[in-house]
């Protein structure tokens, strides 16, 4: 039950509906709120949130002060692709399902949250149905009605006004020829995608059977706007809550305050306590500070999550006192190298094993800042935290530093007895990535291979360098640094658009390197797959594929190094997430 | 007593390079409607003579000593802020190169406002008619307007006009020129002497005028005192100094007075060298490296210091060789050549 | 008077004019020399794993495929005429001066430039403050007492405050005084002045402070060299011969006359603080131009840094006009022609 799949999940939709009826009523029994009973204030230790939820209460009021070193993209819910943006939005909105809160492997499933249930497959896989619950509203007292869910749907199919969010749905639809958004073409019926068949029933129609449909759907996509109240790129600035929050200001790239949504309904929603009172957001907040911030106390909550600056960490992690306040979650998240096939010698598959024998990967993992703010070493693409995921390991070497024999050896067979030169790409403005470019250039040399580090800036990485089709034939580019999260924890979320070839585009690539045919039958077979266990061992074959191929270089499953804000209540590491549930949070 | 007797005045400034002597035992007196001349070439120590009288060297890094009476009282060691209290109303001063020495910021008006208000507590109004009416008297025509301008408005000679009036705003009973027609041209250098004679009898006030020329003192002053290397080397009536000079050195002087009839680059005794340095002063008679006479000493030019002694009835010489021996030279020599233009 | 402030006017108009083009260039014509297509530069404003086709919709909605003279030219009509602005659901009319809309937060710039101001010049104005009172008087006192202790102590530490970076110094700051004592307020803290004067200086203290300490530095290394020369002046010496007290001397005559170099300086450094106090705003986390730039930059959003540029340098014009005007009234020897 460990990685309990969606389909699973749905096929045992009667249950879950006995279950969100039961949470209705009092809370389901994995609720924190039920486990805190007023007791005395929880004793800081490391990795207390990982299993469990750390200073449980459920007294309810105060601020939650949260702050943000950047800026959303977008707080629409049809135009973000963000983690913790998923994750906070659930304060104003709700999704057809989402992920079960709380800490522990549960995080990593997902349950029914504007839905009565998970979704109803139909049609082998191609036609998904799934029902409302009834009493749910918009912060106007307005009913929130299945044509709602699907408007939304519909809305965020309109990427010149959308650009930002996730495109699973426009792909994956079977949208009319003619539909160009609902702004533009207003009159055509998108209804062979989506559709409200009654007041509380969303159909949707795909073009070819897809199995984690559930995963999708707990996406801000499927978030309801009402269509009279859509105001196109501009419903960013006055977004219509659903959830136990609304917007009380917003002042896009300042700062921005939620205040409780009266129109919320606890009963229709056991999985938010909603403890705070009002929540404050601050945003562009200098990272350095906003740690200061956060280890003094002044802010409850980091957003963007991903952990701790290493200026902070150089201060937290030697103080026991602050080392107790953090947690160190392993992330569904890989740092590695593209070992690119365009340019010779590379093309040659024994060239690239070339590059993965003669890798130090302790050297690299230093890099990358160590076990506990990088992360264990990783042997293979997929991270530990993704849905069946298995480890192996095709290159092992003695104590992990490199086999210089089987490297050499690989290089004979590529015709290359004495090694080649070829060039890395990394982003110079993140300091371990530059780190790991040269403990590669140091560990490649010992075999002959001569690497020309090159620096580029990371908000042009992608679209003008090491993501440019021509630009890396034609600069000779043969590695490049990089790093991929999941967007969620099962094989398609996190492997898709890093190693299906069919994505690779002129510009904008994150698929910087695999390349193979084989590769992406496999990818079609696994997203056909109905049978979740069958589904998860064709993601492993997939990732085995990737790295016979040669073309990823493991580094780090990324760690994070997350620290609990003082005065927080309810805290807990959700996996699903990657982050602390942010619904769950309460201020003392 | 005179209105001002200085005596025996001593000003030292210790410097890296050694102690500058720039006035060394120097007395002299200036009464009240009369006119002290004080000449000698740049750095013979006359301007900071006029300072030293001041007090404008307190607090600084001179070292003085020595007496300076005015009207009864002793000065040097008078406190700082009792003399600050007695400049510019008791005693004032005129400086050479008036567009320097006005504020370039402030106007002509506002700055003898500024003189007058300090000495006297009236309004602005008061003092601005004050300064209207003293611009008037120094021969400023509109003065009602030109109150108004700034220094860098005004002629050169308008411009020490104003400066005049400026000093001249408070009354003071002891008035110092240094150098006050050196930046004008000849013929307006007469007209301001005319005008600092004129006032001075109007204000029966003390005059000393401060100049390395002979010729400007040569109408006005009643005594004159030559200067050299920090000390007196001649002093008497203005008739003395013209008539019966005795030191070389204002033979030299009298030789190098620009005149109007003649090229101002012409000198018909000329002095040769340069002024003494006044760390280290030459020995013996500071004068004896520039003196064409000064073998005629028995030798002590380099090895004595000559005294300042009366020659007759007031009129003192600082000289080795003897009276005779000066008046034949004069007589014989330096006079013929003088009054051969 | 007037034509010199006209022909002033119009050639700060030119170089404005200069200042766009050459913001503009750099910002289409370096990726291009890398080799960048329309939809390499479009892909910079689009989600992560965006779709070839989302990507040719925004290469095409942000104009990119035009050329770069066409797109300078749409900008500055917007600048002067106003622009229409496409939002989905309607389309907004964008009046000039339009500065049009961010590439990244879909925001138009000119409105968020007018609401960043008064932060900037509340940072600004109470910093100038602090720092022209601080550094000129540590100025004068240094001068007139030179070669002692305190001429030595305080020569020194504005050798620190020149060298030392804002961020260094601001950051040590705030765990010092913010979060270790708890005498000021946190970063990212700010209140506008109408709302409540006392909070609003509360906030700021430490980045004025902060920032006040740069430039008071070198302010007071500047003041303490005109005030020797100065003080060395034959006006000088003619004041205190007219009996004027030595304080008046010094404040009156000494400091006046010393001051006009400290104004032009003060002019341009002023102008360029509020055209952004880039660091100081980085760092304390200060909702003005200055952080908005920065943003803007990192995330290579034109429209807002063609605004930021066009204010900043607008800003910095005016300064030196004013400045020039001043030194008019200051030094009545200037004329202006």
């Amino acid at each position: 039950m460990r990685r309990k799949s969606a389909l699973a999940a749905a096929a045992t939709a009667a249950l879950a509906l006995v279950l969100s009826a039961c949470g209705g009523g009092g809370g389901t029994p994995q609720q924190p709120a039920q486990s805190a009973t007023g007791g005395a204030a929880a004793q800081p230790a490391a990795n207390a949130a990982l299993t469990q939820v750390f200073n449980p209460s459920t007294k309810k009021g105060g601020t939650l002060k949260a702050a943000h070193s950047s800026d959303w993209d977008s707080l629409d819910p049809g135009d973000t692709y963000y983690g913790y943006s998923f994750n906070f939005g659930r304060f104003y909105w709700r999704t057809l399902t989402m992920y079960k809160p709380g800490p522990g492997p549960e995080g990593n499933t997902v349950i029914p949250d504007l839905a009565e249930g998970l979704g109803t497959p139909s049609d082998e896989g191609k036609t998904w149905t799934y029902k409302l619950k009834s009493g749910l509203k918009f912060e106007d007292g307005t009913p929130i009605t299945a044509k709602d869910v699907a408007y939304a749907v519909a809305r965020s199919f309109d990427k010149e006004t959308f650009p930002h969010g996730p495109s699973y749905l426009n792909e994956l639809l079977d949208w009319p020829k003619d539909f160009k958004g609902v702004y533009k073409s207003p009159d055509v019926d998108y209804k062979s995608a989506v559709e409200a068949t009654d007041d509380t029933t969303v159909v949707f129609h795909l073009k070819k059977p897809f199995s984690d449909m559930d995963y999708i759907v707990q996406m801000p996509m499927t978030a309801p706007v009402p269509k009279d109240k859509d105001t196109g790129a501009k419903y960013r600035e006055k977004v219509i809550s659903s959830g136990p929050y609304k917007f009380e200001t917003n002042e896009i790239g300042k700062s921005f305050v939620l205040v409780r949504n009266d129109q919320w309904d606890p009963a229709t929603d056991p999985n938010r306590p909603a403890l705070p009172e009002r929540i404050e957001v601050q945003l562009n907040v200098n990272a350095d500070d906003l740690d200061n911030q956060l280890i003094s106390g002044d802010i409850h909550l980091d957003i963007p999550g991903t952990g701790l600056q290493p200026a902070a960490l150089g201060k937290v992690l030697p103080d026991p006192a602050l080392k107790a306040r953090t947690d160190n979650p392993t992330i569904p998240r890989l740092w590695y190298v593209s070992v690119i096939p365009d340019n010779p010698p590379l093309d040659n598959v024994e060239c690239r094993k070339a590059v993965l024998w003669a890798a130090d990967r302790v050297a690299n993992q230093t890099a990358y800042g160590g076990p506990v703010a990088g992360g264990d070493l990783a042997t293979n693409v997929m991270p530990p935290p993704i849905a069946g995921q298995e480890k192996f390991d095709l290159y092992t070497s003695p104590e992990n530093k490199g086999d210089e024999a089987k490297a050499k050896e690989a290089l004979a067979a590529c015709g290359q007895p004495n090694g080649f030169s070829t060039t890395m790409a990394f982003r110079s403005d993140r300091p371990r990535e530059k780190a790991l470019a040269e403990a590669m250039q140091q560990a490649l040399a010992k075999v002959g291979i001569k690497l020309t580090l090159k620096g580029f800036p990371a908000s042009s990485y992608f679209s003008d360098y090491a993501g440019n089709v021509d630009y890396v034939k034609k600069n000779g580019i043969g590695l490049a640094g990089h790093g991929w999260g999941s967007d969620w924890p099962t094989g398609y979320g996190f492997m898709q658009a890093i190693v299906d070839s069919r994505t690779i585009r002129p510009a904008g690539n994150y698929n910087l390197s695999v390349k193979n045919a084989e590769v992406d039958k496999l990818i079609d077979q696994a997203s056909a797959e109905l049978d979740a266990t069958a589904r998860e061992k064709l993601w492993v074959d997939v990732d085995k594929k990737v790295m016979e191929d040669a073309s990823i270089l493991p580094v780090v499953w990324a760690k994070a190094l997350l620290m609990r804000g003082q005065g927080v209540t309810n805290v807990a590491y959700n996996e699903g997430q990657s982050m602390y549930d942010y619904i769950l949070l309460g201020v003392q | 007593m005179s209105f001002l007797d200085v005596k025996d005045l001593k000003i030292h400034f210790p410097t890296d390079d050694g102690l500058v002597k720039s006035v060394d035992g120097l007395s002299f007196g200036v009464e009240r409607g009369k006119t002290l001349g004080i000449v000698g070439e740049s750095g013979s120590g006359k301007s900071v003579t006029s300072l030293g009288v001041l007090g404008l060297h307190k607090g600084g890094r001179a070292k003085l000593s020595g007496e300076i009476w005015l009207d009864g009282e002793e000065l040097i060691s008078a406190s700082a802020e009792h003399v600050r209290g007695l400049r510019g109303k008791k005693m004032a001063m005129i400086f050479q190169d008036p567009l320097s020495s006005m504020h370039p910021f402030y106007t002509v008006g506002h700055q003898i406002i500024e003189a007058y208000r300090i000495h006297h507590k009236v309004t602005k109004q008061v003092a601005r008619k004050h300064a209207i009416d003293m611009l008037g008297r120094v021969g400023i025509p509109e003065p009602a307007r030109r109150v108004d301008s700034y220094p860098h408005e005004f002629s050169g000679g308008m411009r020490q006009r104003a400066m005049i009036a400026m000093a001249l705003s408070c009354d003071p009973e002891l008035l110092i020129a240094d150098e006050p027609t050196t930046a004008l041209d000849v013929t307006v250098q007469a007209q301001i002497l005319d005008l600092m004679v004129d006032l001075q009898r109007e204000f029966n006030s003390a005059l000393i005028i401060i100049t390395h020329d002979l010729g400007v003192v040569a109408q006005v002053s009643d005594d004159i005192l030559v200067m050299y290397g920090g000390k007196c080397v001649e002093y008497g009536s203005a008739d003395d100094i013209f008539y019966r000079p005795e030191h070389p050195y204002t033979w030299g002087l009298l030789g190098s007075m620009p005149r109007l009839d003649r090229e101002p680059t012409e000198r018909l005794l000329p002095i040769k060298g340069s002024p003494p340095s006044l760390i280290n002063v030459p020995p013996g008679c500071a004068f004896h490296p520039r003196c064409p006479y000064a073998e005629r000493t028995d030798g002590k030019a380099d090895t004595e210091v000559p005294d300042l002694a009366e020659t007759e009835g007031g009129h003192l010489v600082r000289c080795h060789m003897s009276r005779t021996e000066r008046r034949t030279l004069w007589e014989t020599e330096i006079k013929p050549v003088l009054e051969t233009q | 008077m007037l034509t010199y402030i006209i022909r002033r006017l119009i050639g700060a108009f030119a170089m404005l004019i200069v200042i766009s083009m050459v913001t503009f260039g750099i910002f289409f014509v370096v990726p291009q020399w890398a080799g960048a297509t329309p939809e390499a530069m479009a892909s910079r404003y689009v989600g992560r794993a965006a779709t070839p086709e989302t990507v040719a919709l925004i290469a095409e909605r942000l104009g990119f495929n035009d050329p770069v003279a066409v797109q300078y030219g749409r900008f500055m009509k917007g600048v002067f005429a106003g622009a229409e602005y496409d939002y989905g659901a309607g389309v907004e009319q964008c009046p000039a001066p339009c500065f049009g809309y961010s590439f990244i937060s879909g925001q138009p710039v000119w409105p968020e430039l007018v609401n960043r101001m008064p932060v900037t010049f509340s940072l600004a104005i109470g910093a100038a403050v602090i720092w022209v009172l601080a550094g000129v008087s540590v100025g004068v006192l240094s001068a007139l007492r030179r070669g002692s202790f305190f001429d030595r102590l305080s020569m020194g530490t504005a050798l620190a405050g020149v060298s030392l970076p804002i961020f260094f110094t601001g950051m040590i700051s705030l765990v010092v005084f913010s979060y270790g004592l708890g005498w000021t307020a946190p970063g990212g803290a700010y209140v506008p002045f109408t709302q409540n004067p006392a909070l609003w200086a509360y906030d700021l203290l430490l980045p004025w402070i902060t920032l006040a300490f740069l430039f008071a530095a070198g302010y007071a290394r500047l003041t303490r060299a005109g005030m020797l020369e100065t003080m060395g002046e034959d006006y000088i010496r003619t004041a205190r011969a007219k009996g004027l007290r030595e304080r008046e001397v010094v404040v009156k005559h000494g400091l006046r006359a010393a001051l006009t170099p400290i104004l032009t300086l003060f002019g341009i450094d002023f102008g360029l603080l509020i055209g952004g106090a880039v660091l100081t705003e980085t760092t304390y986390t200060l909702p003005g131009l200055g952080q908005y730039a920065i943003l803007a930059i990192r995330n290579q959003d034109l429209p807002p840094v063609m605004g930021f540029v066009l204010v900043a340098a607008t800003f910095v014009v005016i300064a030196s006009l004013i400045v020039d005007m001043l030194y008019a009234v200051v030094d009545p020897r200037v004329r202006l022609s």
